[in-house]
Formats: C-alpha cells, structure tokens, sequence
C-alpha cells in the first residue's frame, strides 16, 4: 500500500520544522503556491542552519581559502591539498554533538561514519581518523557515561572500518554539561587525477543509489542539529540513525573499485537530510534538475512516504551519477561487495527536483531556490570586551601544584582513550597518540603527514580574536614540532545560539583571529563544518572552533617525538617566556577567575610564531633534531613533563630570568618549542637562534630520575610524575557504565 | 614461497598481511576473495585481521562457513601451512580447525597496545627463527581476545607444546595467558597478535619480522 | 512459522558480559542478583509449516552457524 503523507500546513507545522514564518513566505514565494507536506520537510533542512549556513555564511567569506596547493576549498565535501608526487590529501572535520548527548555510542559512531563518507567520496582512500572530544566537568553526573559511550562509539566504527584513529583532544569544561562536543576528522589519500565531485551533469544520465537501504533513521536530524536542547531533547531519542560500519567498508571498497574505472561522473554521500540535500546539491553545482522516481529508493521499512524517504538520514548510501551505459559494470561491483544499487532517477534540463511516487508527481521545486534562496542572516552582534591582564599569585606549594595538574583531568595521559582505538591498522602509523601530532605515512613512500585537531576554548571566551589566533597557531606549531610542514586546516566551529550578540561576537571574533592566523601562517582553511545552537536551556558552551591541521614531510625517518631519548642531552628552549598567566590552566585550576569576566589569555604573535616554527622545522629536517615539543597548556614545566614521562628519564633544570619563578613554569606564552639534543647541535641552534634573533635558553640536561628545577624548587621523582599522569584518567573512569 | 591471503568482507588488515609478507619474503601474495571456490595451489595461506561481517553474530562465525574456507580447510587439514590472525585466529577456532574459542576481553574494551609476549615454543614452522623463551614486542587490536577452552583442552595444548605464545601482562583474560596456539600437526597457527604490524623500526619494533622469516625459511 | 532461538553461554564458561551486568545493577542499588549471563536471542521466519521439519531445519542452523557449541547451548521455540 503506497502512502502519500498529506498533513495540513498549518503555523503550527512550519514551526515545527524550524521555520519562521518569514522563511515560509519566502518558500511560497520563490515555488509561487504553498509547498505540500513533502516539499516543506525538503525546504525545511535545505535552509537549516545545518545545511544552509544562513546565520555563519556571511562571515566564513572572509577566512582565507586559497594557496598554490589548494586544489579545493570549502564548498565540496572536503577539502583537497596538493602533496607533491601527483597524489592529494583529502580531509574535514564535522560535528555530531547533539545527537552524541543523546545516544552517546551511536552519535559518536554516527559522527565516524558521516565523515568518512565525505573523504571517500571524493576518491580517496580515507587513511586517518581523529576526533575533539569535550565533556561537562569531570564529576558532573552524566561526564563519565557519555566519555564512555562516545570513545566506545569512535572506536567501534572507526576500529571495524580498518581506518586508523590516530589523534584528537578530550577536555573538560562545566559549559558543556548539557552539551557535549564530539567533532571528529578524517583524512585520506588520492591521486591528483582522480579526483571527484558533486556536480552532475548530462541530461538522462542515471542517477543512482548505492549502499544500505533507507529507514525512518533520524528524520529530522539536520533540525534538530539547528536547535537549542532544552530538557525534553533528551525525548529525541528515536531519531537518532545507527551506524554500520561493516556496510561503510564494504561501501568504502566499492566506491574506490568503481573510481578505479571511468563511469562516474559525479558523486556524493546522504549525510544530513539524506536524499534531499545529496541530489539537491548535485543539481545545483552541475546547474541541471533531477527526477527521482523513489518507488525505485531501496527501502528497509514497509510503507514509507515520500516525506520519509526524502528526509531519512540512514546511514551508509551514496548517490551518483553514472555515464550512460555503465550502470551493468557498476551493478556488478556494488554486488559483489552485497550492497544495494538502484537507478532511482536520471537528470533533467528542468532546473527542478522533481519527485514521483506511485506515478504521481510529489514534490516540483525548483533547485536554486533550495540553495540560493536560503535566507542570510547578518546577525547583530556585539564583540567580546577586552579583557585585563591578570596577576595570578604563586602557588603555596609548587610541586602539589605540578602534580595536581599533570595528574589532573586536563593534562593526564588520554591513554585509557586512544588505547581502545586501533591506531595502527593500515600499516603506517608512524607516531601514534600522545605526541604533538600523529604522522601517517604516505603508503609505500618515505612521505608523510603530520594531523592533529587543537583550539583552547577558554581563551576564545576570554578573547574570541586572541583565540581564533591560537587555535590555528597550535595546529600549525603542533605539526611544526614533529617535522612536518603546515598546509591547510579545516575546522569544526562549536558556538552557542547565533541568535544572542554576545555569542555572535565570539564567532565573529574567533573567526577574524583564524583568519588572521590562516593569512600569516599561509594556510588556507580547505573545508569546514558550522555547528551553532550548542546551548542547554539558555547557557551556552565555551567558543570552540575546533581546528585540524594537515601537514607534509618530506623524509619520515626524520621525524621528531617529544621524548627524552638521550640522558645527557641538551634541554634548549626556544622562544621567549613572559608573565602570561591570564586565563592560563594554572589560574583557572588552581585559583577561581572570574567566569564572566575571566583575564587576559596570552598573546600570539603570528610574525614570530611563524619565524620560530620555521627555524626550529629547519633543524628537523636536516636530521640534527629528534626530539622537539611545543608549549602550550601547562607551560613549560608541563611539557617538560610530557618529554620526561614519554622518555621515562628525568631532567634537571635552571632558568633565569626576571619573572617569578611560577610564572616561569606555568604561563602560556605562545611561539615556544623545547628541544633536547647533544650538546655540540643544541650549542650550533643557539648559535643560529641568536643570529635569527630567536630568544634561546639552555636550561639543563635530561637524566636522572627526577624531574628538577631551580636547585629543589620543584623535585618531583619521575615515578610519582608518571603515576600521577597515567593514573587519572583509568582511575575517573573505572566503572563508568 | 608463494602465499595467498584470504579477504572476507570486512577484513581490514589483509593490505598490512600482504605488505608484511611481500616485504619479508620478497614475493606478492595472491588475494583471494571469499566468494571463490577455488585458488591456485600456494605454500601457504594466511587469515588476516579484520571485522570479517562486522564481527555480527561472533567474530569470524560467518567468515568461517564462507566458500573460500571450505577449500581452506581442505588445505590446512592436508597440511598446508595456514595462519591465521586476530580476526584469522577466530575464523580458525570457528571452523574447528584450531580448538577452543575467543571470547570478549574480560575488560570489556577493544584494545589497542603494544604487548610482551614470550615464545613458548621455538620448534614450530612458525616460530622456529626464534628462540625459546624469547620475549617479544608486538600489538594487539582486538575486542575479542579472550581465549578460553576446556581445561583437558588447556592442558592437552600445553602437554603437546602447542602453545606457541604466552601474554607475559593480563591482556585481555584468556586462559592461562594464551595469544597463540598450533593445531597438532603443526602446520596451522592462530594468535590474537599482530605480528605483520611489527615488521620494521619506524612502526615501532621488528620483532614480528622473524615469524615471516620462520616460514620463508622452513618454506623455501 | 516464527522460531525464536536462545542463544546463551554454557556453565562454567566465564561472561565477562555478565559480569559486568551484574556489577552494574549492584551500583545501580537492585540487591539480590546473585549472577547475570548474557546471550542472544533470534528470531527466523520460516516458509516451512511442518514442525518436525522446522525444528530440525533451525537445529541444524544452530549447530552449523548461529551458536558456537563450543562455549553456547541454545534452545527453540517454535511458534
């Protein structure tokens, strides 16, 4: 029995799509009539926030997009770099947060599989998977449940997939109790001439469904990632779709074995909204209309309408356009691998989406209006206040202070975490988690590439600008300590409601620091996803522009670890140290700030970030440096902990300078990088440092079995340091449920 | 020595097995779909790691009734030298080739770590460039690792030196700390280990380089 | 005709599953729970209407894919 859904379009209906009245005179006027049930579900998600932008696209313009290895820039399922040797690097990061809050192992999975889907899409074989995860406070009732369920979720999709999970970040902060962040990343691998995209093209082309069948999975999904929580979301919970990540394989291996031959002209994956934004945005980009026959749609529930159908978020399908005459040789691929395929519609010169079920016509629009017509919003905003410069007191005891922190929930060993990640599938994971960035090989080449994700989210509260600077420079000085040279990013922008000025004044801040980072840096943000209305019952999350950087290496076996591998080694720190303990973890864990109003974070200077990366990648390179770290949350006695612990040796330090010897330890200057090597080469780098008018400092040795500053001002055994590390997280979470 | 590597849908490590095997032995291993019948007459067969049907229903119990492993275990139960790991082990317990089962890690978590083992016997095909003894470097990835049998099962293996490797840490539960068992013949192993991901200095040690070696060796 | 298979761990075959049910409701404050097992449970629609037939045909199932007898028993209804 075939079933058209016929509901009234009533106020009350329109509402509940997510759709202000103006919006809906705005869909009647540009159909000229009323839209019937199906086409307002359609015109619905196409102008979500989620897929439309409108309230974030007027100031993404401005971000920096281009360099002469760009191939392309957002506006494509990923973005594509250019690594030299004739192959690409493909990659993005996208959110799953709300639907993680309410189905943890799912959402997350979920989050996975969608992001895979848009790498391999474009032809490349995905090669490396991250996440930023960020969780309410630690002993909020909720934290340990969802941690839980989202790192069991990451792992059982991206473990079965056989796609390493390399890298990522967890934090926690109270903002986000009622809302949590799960953005994860993938990158893959292509060759420069096998590239694919969206547009379709040649009218009475077929177009074709591949992958799983469609269910009432998560109708409505791209909405609700477009609307505030408040207390009864948690009652969403039906909509929430399941992941399959043997299907997503199978389709993954398909996919790739029909790119391998010459019959696809355009491709693209169901991610949000499902059929209805994957041919949508074919139509669009190729400038011609489809016609969808969905009695043809693979189906996996009975009676399904059309409403359905169009909007159903299942996962694992793709859509395609296929030159005439391959549809056999494809079939046969997508069978073989047990998947289904269906020519469901072909192209038309109509300019329409236009629907037919059970022989009738339901659903006519016209396509440019589902993208174009989308409403803009230039939202008011009010920026941020400056913030003043803090002067935060010593700690009464230093080592309690040290220990607190490097055995604390921000700073501890993600272990427990990225242990039940398969992090070396594939061969070519050369520098697992817990360094600065992940470094993959290119596969079967001495190439490789250093990934990670940062952004520090109390400074972007603090000083959006400041913020948007940092979490950009983090990125690239992240890869720079490895060996690797920045390329492009993408990002993940976590906000609150872009209806409110002040978190519109975060975004708009947040974004004119990226982008003055991105222009300093030369690199270009390639693709990206806009995740707003992260808010519970009126409280919003910190700023989060989430931020992954992709980088090359030349030469892999040159690579730098953060540990000690020498004792006796040189310890040099490069880059110069000031009082910058505003809004750094040392306050804010150790002495209350104030949460409105919280102190100045620490200043980047792009010029000299980049002149300090640059030397010290130099040096990498050329084979003379093995061991590097940057310093960032914790400061410098944070990553000197990090270099000890990794190394499993001590250091023994002296710094002298004119600031208090806490602030020495703990504050978060930017543009700074320790460096552990023989004598004779750390000597030759201070050498050039000087030359290069780069602040350099010898401060001690590696060795021993502690770790020691200023003669006992802080001594702490290196057993008690790496117990404090390894214990917190397994011990937090020793029987979550 | 020519090798096939045998691919179920979701297998996900047969790339790292023919890479291992191809860069150890210096010859490129024949892929073999699930669905074939039939496959040209090889020195050896291996059983890569993987989500063979998403690890649905058990890990390696849909794999183990595929098309491809009737032939197999025609071939290993006639002595051709098979191995099988992590997702390859469960294929072989499943299709009673190998006896007892891998059961869920009893920490509950899929795991993914480097992990000392020692080699309990160094006088199989498969281990004899090591020495007896020896203790080893090399990853686990798995969420089903937990080996268990019965106990005369437990100790017929051990009384006929059939325990090829021994966890040296708690790992994941299995009995009497079992990574990897040989049928009784001798020419069939299965190990939750991944040895093929330990082939080289840059991916963290070489210490699964010599199980290559064993078999080239023994196998010309 | 519907057969509905129970697919469970032998005794003695230890469940870390269960196990970790069984802690679980002890947290949850529910006394009393001296074990939990956890298993499977499927469900066939068969075009097969003879019962003899039926049950046989899903035995053999059971035995050749669905459990693995091993480590798991398994009981049918069939309806």
């Amino acid at each position: 029995m075939q079933k058209i859904d016929d509901t009234e379009i009533t106020p009350e209906i329109v509402k509940e799509h997510g759709l202000t009245p103006e919006e809906y005179e705005r869909i009647v006027g540009a159909m000229g009539r009323a839209p019937n049930y199906t086409e307002l579900g359609i015109y619905s998600v196409m102008w979500s926030e989620h897929c439309s932008y409108k309230s974030s696209r007027f100031h993404l313009k401005k971000l920096p997009t281009e360099a002469p290895w760009v191939i392309c820039g957002p506006g494509e399922n990923a973005g594509v770099i250019d690594i030299g040797d004739d192959q690409a690097v493909i990659f993005k990061m996208e959110s799953h947060n709300h639907p993680s809050y309410i189905e943890p192992y799912q959402g997350a999975a979920t989050g996975v599989g969608g992001i895979l889907r848009d790498v391999f899409t474009m032809g490349a074989r995905p090669v490396a998977n991250l996440n930023a995860l960020r969780f309410g406070e630690p002993n909020h009732p909720k934290t340990k449940h969802l941690l839980a369920g989202v790192v069991e979720g990451v792992g059982g999709y991206g473990n079965c997939v056989g796609v390493p999970t390399v890298g990522g970040e967890t934090n926690f902060d109270p903002s986000y109790n009622g809302n949590i962040l799960v953005n994860a990343m993938t990158v893959g691998i292509a060759d420069k001439d096998k590239i694919f995209y969206c547009a379709a093209a040649g009218v009475g082309n077929p177009v074709v469904y591949v992958g799983s069948k469609t269910g009432r999975d998560g109708i409505h999904g791209a909405t609700m990632a477009s609307a505030e929580f408040t207390e009864d979301s948690e009652e969403k919970r039906p909509t929430v779709q399941v992941g399959d990540p043997f299907t997503e394989k199978l389709l993954i291996e398909a996919c790739l074995e029909l790119m391998d031959t010459d019959a696809i002209i355009a491709i693209q994956d169901m991610g949000a909204a499902g059929l209805t934004s994957s041919s949508v945005e074919m139509a669009s980009k190729g400038g011609v209309g489809f016609e969808l026959n969905l009695d043809k749609v693979p189906q996996r529930e009975e009676n399904m309408t059309p409403y359905e159908m169009c909007l159903s978020e299942s996962q694992e399908r793709m859509l395609m356009v296929l030159k005439p005459g391959r549809e056999a040789m494809a079939q046969a691929i997508f069978e073989k691998w047990e998947l289904d395929f269906a020519v469901i519609g072909e192209i038309t010169d109509t300019g329409k989406l236009t629907l037919t079920f059970g022989g009738e016509i339901v659903g006519d629009m016209p396509i440019n209006s589902l993208v174009d017509d989308a409403p803009e919003y230039e939202r008011p905003y009010v920026a941020t206040p400056k913030r003043e410069v803090a002067d935060v007191p010593a700690a009464n005891d230093l080592n309690k202070a040290v220990i607190d922190l490097i055995g604390g929930p921000h700073l501890c060993s993600r272990r427990w975490i990225w242990e039940q990640y398969d992090h070396m599938v594939m061969g070519d994971t050369i520098q697992r988690p817990g360094g600065d960035a992940a470094v993959v090989r290119v596969h079967g080449t001495d190439k490789a590439l250093a990934i990670c994700t940062d952004v520090t989210p109390r400074y972007c509260f603090a000083d959006p600008v400041e913020g948007g600077r940092q979490a950009v420079a983090e990125t690239w000085r992240n890869i720079t300590a490895v060996g690797g040279t920045p390329l492009a990013i993408t990002n993940c922008l976590n906000f609150g409601n872009p209806e409110r000025t002040d978190i519109m004044g975060q975004f708009v801040g947040c974004l004119e620091g990226m982008a003055e980072a991105c222009r300093a840096l030369d690199y270009p943000i390639v693709s990206g996803n806009v995740s707003l209305y992260n808010e519970t019952n009126g409280s919003g999350i910190l700023p989060t522009p989430a931020i992954g950087g992709v980088g090359v290496m030349a030469d892999s076996s040159k690579m730098a670890t953060i540990d000690f591998k020498r004792a006796g080694d040189v310890v040099l720190l490069l880059g110069e140290t000031k009082n910058e303990l505003g809004s750094s973890l040392y306050q804010r864990e150790l002495f209350a700030d104030d949460e409105q109003n919280p102190s100045a974070p620490p200043h980047v200077d792009l010029a000299l970030e980049r002149r300090t990366g640059d030397f010290v990648r130099t040096f990498i390179e050329s084979g003379q440096v093995d061991t590097c770290h940057d310093l960032s949350d914790g400061g410098l006695i944070a990553a000197l902990a990090d270099m000890a612990i990794a190394g499993g040796m001590g250091v023994n330090v002296t710094v002298e300078n004119d600031l208090p010897l806490h602030a020495t330890l703990f504050s978060e200057t930017q543009a700074r990088y320790l460096i552990a090597a023989s004598a004779e080469v750390a000597g030759a780098i201070r050498k050039k440092a000087n030359e290069a008018g780069i602040p350099a400092a010898v401060l001690g040795a590696t060795g021993g079995k502690r770790l020691r500053v200023n003669d006992g001002a802080v001594d702490i055994t290196m057993n008690k340091l790496t117990k404090a590390h390894a214990g917190w997280m397994p011990n937090f979470m020793a029987n979550a449920s | 020595m020519k090798s096939a590597v045998i691919v179920f849908p979701g297998s996900n490590c047969d790339r790292d097995m023919a890479v291992a095997l191809e860069k150890v032995t210096g010859v490129k291993p024949t892929m073999v779909w699930h669905q074939d019948h039939d496959f040209d007459a090889v020195d050896f067969i291996a059983l890569p790691g993987g989500f063979s049907y998403g690890d649905y229903l058990r890990c390696g119990a849909m794999s183990a009734r595929s098309n491809v492993m009737t032939e197999v275990v025609k071939r290993a139960a006639g002595g051709v030298p098979t191995l099988g790991i992590c997702n390859g082990f469960q294929v072989l317990t499943e299709t009673g080739l190998l006896p007892g089962a891998l059961m869920r890690n009893a920490g509950l978590h899929f795991v993914c770590k480097d992990v000392k083992l020692s080699v309990e016997n160094a006088d199989t095909l498969f281990t004899a460039d090591y020495m007896e003894g020896e203790e080893i470097l090399v990853p686990v990835a798995h969420h089903d690792g937990n080996y268990f049998a019965d106990d005369d099962t437990l100790d017929e293996l051990e009384d006929e030196g059939r325990v090829a490797f021994r966890y040296l840490m708690d790992v994941n539960g299995s009995q009497r700390g079992i990574a990897g068992i040989t049928n009784a013949r001798g020419n069939i192993l299965g190990m939750m280990p991944h040895p093929e991901r330990m082939i080289e200095p840059a991916l963290g040690g070489s210490h699964g380089r010599k199980l290559f070696t064993s078999i080239m060796n023994r196998l010309g | 005709m519907k057969a509905r298979i129970h697919v469970t761990l032998k005794n003695g075959v230890l469940d870390p599953q269960g196990k970790a049910i069984e802690h679980a409701l002890g947290n949850l404050g529910f006394g009393g729970v001296d074990a939990a097992r956890q298993g499977k449970y499927i469900e066939l629609d068969l075009v097969e209407t003879d019962r003899d037939a039926a049950h046989a045909s899903v035995d053999e199932m059971c035995r050749k894919l669905l459990a693995n007898t091993v480590i798991e028993n398994y009981s049918i209804e069939l309806e």
